[in-house]
């Protein structure tokens, strides 16, 4: 969990400055949900920085925006700005969430409650 | 001084048996909504497929008036967490759990975890009716449709459902079910209840 040696929190507001090179991911308008789920396309090469390696290694199966930012114990903010790099660079693919809207379509609702009905 | 470490950062990542499927091609989300201590962990860990897991959010980024060119060692790195797990609908469809606290000062917090969420469940404890207000309020509001389950706890006097309608002011169309966030079928029934109530929405929208 810790990195140990480097002398600073895991959460520390100066941390997560220094891996999104101090952008925010506020004011980019992010096509990227908590649910969106993301997969990597090649390995990382070498040279990539830690934090966006570690992310291409834990997408070699399809894992969510919100389970990378959990395994990574990053703040989704900052694990969406490095993704939209990830994606800039087709290091990984987004398979986009369902589009939002107030009124999902029934055929949705209806396979969601046939999956809960086998649970 | 280069703050940078190049060593490789070790995460350990999903089990090997809790790896989605390549076919997983598309994920939903639902919101679980109450006060502290009212139950949301439990559930999602009852029904989820997985450990239930935690992300956080930090409240700078929420735009508390933070200035965002003002030097980062003046903010301060006030975390929520949110527990959230999951459940495999079929082999291209995920839904995922989303717990998050109900009072306001975690609002913030809604934006994006609303936005293209299906539904809501506004979890009580009919001891502590207070934060399910604001809650529903706020709901009612963002247009989010929800349903409302009663945990029940043994020391909490028994209620009858139309006394909490009520109580919540809520309309005749909006579901209240009971309860026990410890039992995966109980708590599987909630979600099935959203759903259905979403599938009636839909079928009426359709129709008209
Ligand atoms: N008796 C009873 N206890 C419950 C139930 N649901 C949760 N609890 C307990 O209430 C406490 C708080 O639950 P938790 O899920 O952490 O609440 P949260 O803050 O909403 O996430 C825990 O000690 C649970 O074991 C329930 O349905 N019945
Ligand atoms: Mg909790």
């Amino acid at each position: 969990m810790s990195e140990s040696g480097q002398g600073w929190e895991e959460g520390s507001p100066e941390r997560l400055y220094v891996i999104t090179g101090g952008r925010s991911g506020g004011s980019e308008t992010s096509t990227l949900d908590l649910v969106t789920l993301v997969r990597a396309r090649t390995g990382p090469p070498p040279g990539m920085p830690p934090e966006q390696a570690a992310i291409v290694r834990l997408c070699s199966s399809p894992l969510s925006v919100a389970e990378i930012s959990a395994y990574l114990n990053l703040p989704v903010s900052v694990v969406t700005v490095l993704l939209t790099d990830l994606l800039a660079e087709k290091r990984v693919e987004a398979r986009s969430p369902i589009p939002p809207a107030n009124l999902p379509d029934v055929a949705l609702i209806e396979a969601v409650m046939h999956g809960l009905e086998k649970l | 001084m280069d703050l940078r470490s190049s060593d490789p950062l070790v995460v350990a990542g999903p089990r090997s048996e809790d790896a989605l499927p390549e076919t997983a091609a598309a994920a939903v989300k639902i919101v679980i909504v109450g006060g502290f201590g009212v139950g949301k962990t439990t559930l999602v860990r009852s029904v989820s497929e997985i450990r239930p897991l935690t992300t956080e959010e930090t409240m700078t980024q929420a735009g508390v008036g933070v200035d965002d060119t003002a030097g980062v060692e003046r903010k301060t790195a006030t975390t929520v967490a949110m527990d959230f797990g999951r459940i495999s609908i079929n082999r291209e469809l995920v839904l995922y759990l989303f717990g998050t606290p109900g009072q306001q000062r975690f609002w913030f917090l809604w934006n994006g975890l609303f936005e293209g969420a299906l539904g809501a469940v506004v979890l009580v404890d009919t001891r502590r009716l207070e934060v399910s207000f604001d809650v529903i309020g706020r709901l009612e509001e963002r247009g989010v449709p929800f349903v409302v389950a009663i945990n029940t706890f043994p020391e909490a006097p028994p209620h009858p459902v139309e006394e909490l309608r009520a109580a919540l002011d809520l309309p005749e169309h909006v579901p209240i079910v009971h309860c026990d966030a410890r039992k995966r079928d109980s708590s599987r029934d909630v979600l099935l209840t959203l759903m259905r109530y979403l599938h009636s929405l839909a079928l009426s929208t359709e129709a008209s």
